[in-house]
């Protein structure tokens, strides 16, 4: 399935109502330190383009970069680690958001129900919890404090670790956008992975729009 | 607008084809029950053997019945002589078809092409097509049987639609159990033409039913299904169970997005989403189901659980706890000073309310009803009886009955059981709350004069206290639900 870069999924996803963790495009590493020093460090750089879909896979993501010479020697790394196959790339900086919790959320098609839109806990347990819900799109937000409701663990979304309770109202912000990204019919899916959840709101560190095929 | 299946559930007369002297032939079988169960109207027969089948006459052919008089055809010929039978009937008032007959898609490809075929024609002549490859249609207030299994249900309020017959059987059997009844049941074998939504839209409009009860297995349209049944939950509640899996999740689950999901996620998000209930099990379905169709809505989620034994009300309190839908209600001070005025200082004085044996002849009656009437409680669960009845019952049965005084005491137990059950229907009816009972002599003791006294008041004796929760969480599941939306 082919996808959008990581800036256009954020640029679609935001246009949306979610709320995605600040950031920047820039083409060169000294764009780039220039771009974190506008963000505040410290900051996040990736290699961004449309046929990227596994970053970290590939190391392609530097995390937690404080200076401005750490920003543009990571983004002059990762211009060089750029495939042919890789195609157009450009560098995505964005401000480094802290929590204690991660969920995960997207919009999935399900061959018989359509558009689904998902809630699951996140993190690197992510997989063995899998505490994952569904509903139907388009929710309404009855329907989206239900399905935040329905998750398994509900003592992560409470007050946790000194941080505040989740907001549900912003959690459920977050999945009314995604049920209106339903509505295009050139969006397949979209995976907001990881969403973390910063004082108590959630905020999208990363996205993935996998458009329609085109066949 | 609902489809009219009143020809299927409310048929004027009835006519069987493929009937023969074999009483293992399914045409015998469906003769038979039809024949059995009570059905007023006119009933005809059809088949190859000349002479009477059951002491009716066997028509040669369709041709032969008259106009008007069956406006159902029961078919149990082969593929092969079906379409012409169908055409011929529908010339003579025949209105709704159940085709019991297998050979069809679940067949193979010709078996496809003659469903298709079967399909067309019943479009064409505007006839309810049922089946194929179904085993009958069940309607008690029609007395009707027009079914080739077992067994006739006891008339009541719960309409079942399958995906498998014998889940139908499954669902009667235990109505036939616990005395609470179905209105319509309906295996809709292939469901070629007629569906599971379209049987649930027919039955939110039946004055007869006051629940759905279904079993799942398939699904080609989800979405379709998902958008007709969010209109019927609102009226009429749904329980379903579903079983195998969908080929949507598969996919999700093998794409980056939706890595954790699985099928089975989709389909309970759509459940929770549309209103149905969703049960795990056959009988926890068919429990909930009969709670539905036997007990009001709860307003709310607070439960108080009444005992006359310790132990049952720590294992009721810890499955209300653990539910997600139900709590332990905090035993109001007005309630606990209340009860503390009728039992000695031993009782619990807490919830759950255990009587720890204090109780005199009118205890739990006043209670049922005081409890029942407070406003911090919306459904209470009411264990421990029948104990009474079941000690009677050894005492009966022994050498020693009716001397020694025994028939005294014999009569107060079994009279006190009635009492019980009498004081549960009437704190139900008078405050409009769920009041659950539940007892393993629901069971193990189906003639307990407790037992037999909450049937024969209408209401579903729980077999455990933990099945009597989970009927309850699905109330209180479903209201909140309905609450949410209104």
């Amino acid at each position: 399935m082919p996808t959008l870069s990581e800036a256009d999924s954020r640029r679609l996803a935001e246009a949306a109502g979610v709320a995605v963790s600040p950031w920047a495009t820039a083409g060169d590493p000294e764009a780039a330190g220039a771009a974190a020093e506008a963000l505040g460090l410290p900051v996040v750089v990736k290699l961004c383009g449309a046929t990227i879909a596994h970053k970290t896979e590939r190391g392609l993501v530097r995390l937690g970069l404080g200076t401005v010479a750490e920003v543009t020697a990571a983004a002059a790394d990762l211009l060089d680690a750029a495939r042919p196959e890789d195609g157009e790339v450009e560098l995505l900086v964005s401000s480094m958001v802290r929590g204690n919790r991660e969920l995960i959320a997207g919009l999935v098609h399900d061959e018989q129900f359509g558009p689904c839109v998902m809630l699951g806990v996140g993190g690197v347990l992510a997989e063995a919890v899998a505490d994952v819900a569904f509903r139907l799109a388009p929710l309404d937000r009855i329907d989206a404090l239900e399905l935040i409701g329905d998750l398994g663990t509900q003592a992560l979304l409470g007050e946790f670790r000194g941080e505040p309770a989740v907001d549900r109202d912003a959690l459920a912000d977050t999945l009314l956008a995604l049920s209106a990204i339903a509505d295009d019919p050139a969006v397949r899916a979209v995976d907001l992975n990881p969403l973390i959840v910063v004082d108590g709101r959630p905020v999208a560190v990363d996205a993935l729009v996998e458009t329609g095929d085109a066949a | 607008m609902a489809r009219d299946l009143s020809p299927l559930f409310e048929p004027r007369g009835v006519v069987v084809t493929g009937v023969s002297s074999h009483p293992g032939k399914f045409g015998f079988v469906a003769l038979h029950n039809i024949l059995s169960c009570g059905f007023a109207g006119p009933v005809v027969a059809v088949g190859r053997e000349e002479g009477s089948v059951l002491g009716l006459p066997v028509h040669p052919s369709i041709e032969a019945l008259p106009d008007g008089v069956a406006d159902l055809l029961v078919l149990c010929t082969p593929v092969a002589a079906n379409e012409e039978i169908v055409r011929a009937a529908a010339v003579r008032g025949v209105r709704a078809v159940f085709c019991a007959a297998g050979g069809y898609s679940e067949a193979g490809p010709d078996g496809a092409e003659a469903e298709r075929r079967l399909v067309a024609l019943a479009d064409e002549l505007g006839l309810v097509l049922a089946g194929p490859n179904g085993q009958g249609v069940v309607s008690p207030p029609a007395g009707l049987c027009a079914q080739i299994v077992a067994p006739f249900p006891p008339r009541g309020r719960i309409a079942v639609a399958s995906q498998s017959g014998n889940f139908v059987s499954a669902f009667l059997n235990y109505a036939d159990q616990t005395g609470i009844g179905i209105s319509r049941a309906v295996s809709a074998g292939n469901a070629a033409a007629t569906g599971v939504a379209d049987y649930l839209e027919w039955f939110a409009e039946d004055p007869e039913t006051d629940v759905a009860l279904c079993y799942l297995e398939g699904l080609p349209d989800g979405r379709g299904f998902f958008e007709r049944v969010r209109r019927i939950t609102p009226r009429l509640p749904v329980v379903v169970v579903k079983g195998g899996t969908t080929s949507g999740g598969q996919r999700a689950a093998a794409s980056h997005t939706g890595s954790l999901a699985s099928d089975d996620r989709v389909f309970d998000g759509m459940a929770r989403q549309a209103g149905l209930v969703r049960a795990s099990s056959i009988e926890s379905a068919f429990d909930a189901a009969a709670t539905f169709a036997t007990q009001p809505l709860p307003a709310g989620n607070r439960v108080l659980v009444l005992t006359t034994a310790g132990g049952w009300g720590v294992v009721t309190a810890d499955a209300v706890t653990a539910h997600p839908d139900l709590v332990l209600a905090p035993l109001p001070d007005d309630l606990r000073a209340a009860i503390d005025g009728m039992l000695p200082p031993r009782w619990s004085r807490n919830n759950p309310v255990d009587l720890a044996g204090g109780e005199t002849r009118d205890t739990i009656p006043e209670l049922l009803d005081l409890a029942a009437g407070h406003p911090g409680i919306d459904a209470i669960v009411q264990l421990g009886l029948g104990i009474q009845g079941n000690t009677a019952a050894l005492t009966r049965s022994g050498p020693f009955h009716p001397d020694h005084d025994l028939e005294r005491i014999v009569d107060f137990h079994e009279r006190q059981e009635r009492r019980y059950a009498d004081a549960v229907a009437a704190a139900t009816r008078t405050h409009g709350k769920p009041v659950l009972v539940a007892s393993e002599l629901a069971v193990a003791r189906p003639d307990n004069p407790l037992v037999a006294a909450v049937r024969e008041a209408g209401h579903l004796c729980h077999a455990s206290a933990d099945r009597a929760v989970a009927a309850l969480g699905h109330l209180a599941r479903h209201a909140a639900w309905r609450r949410a939306r209104s």
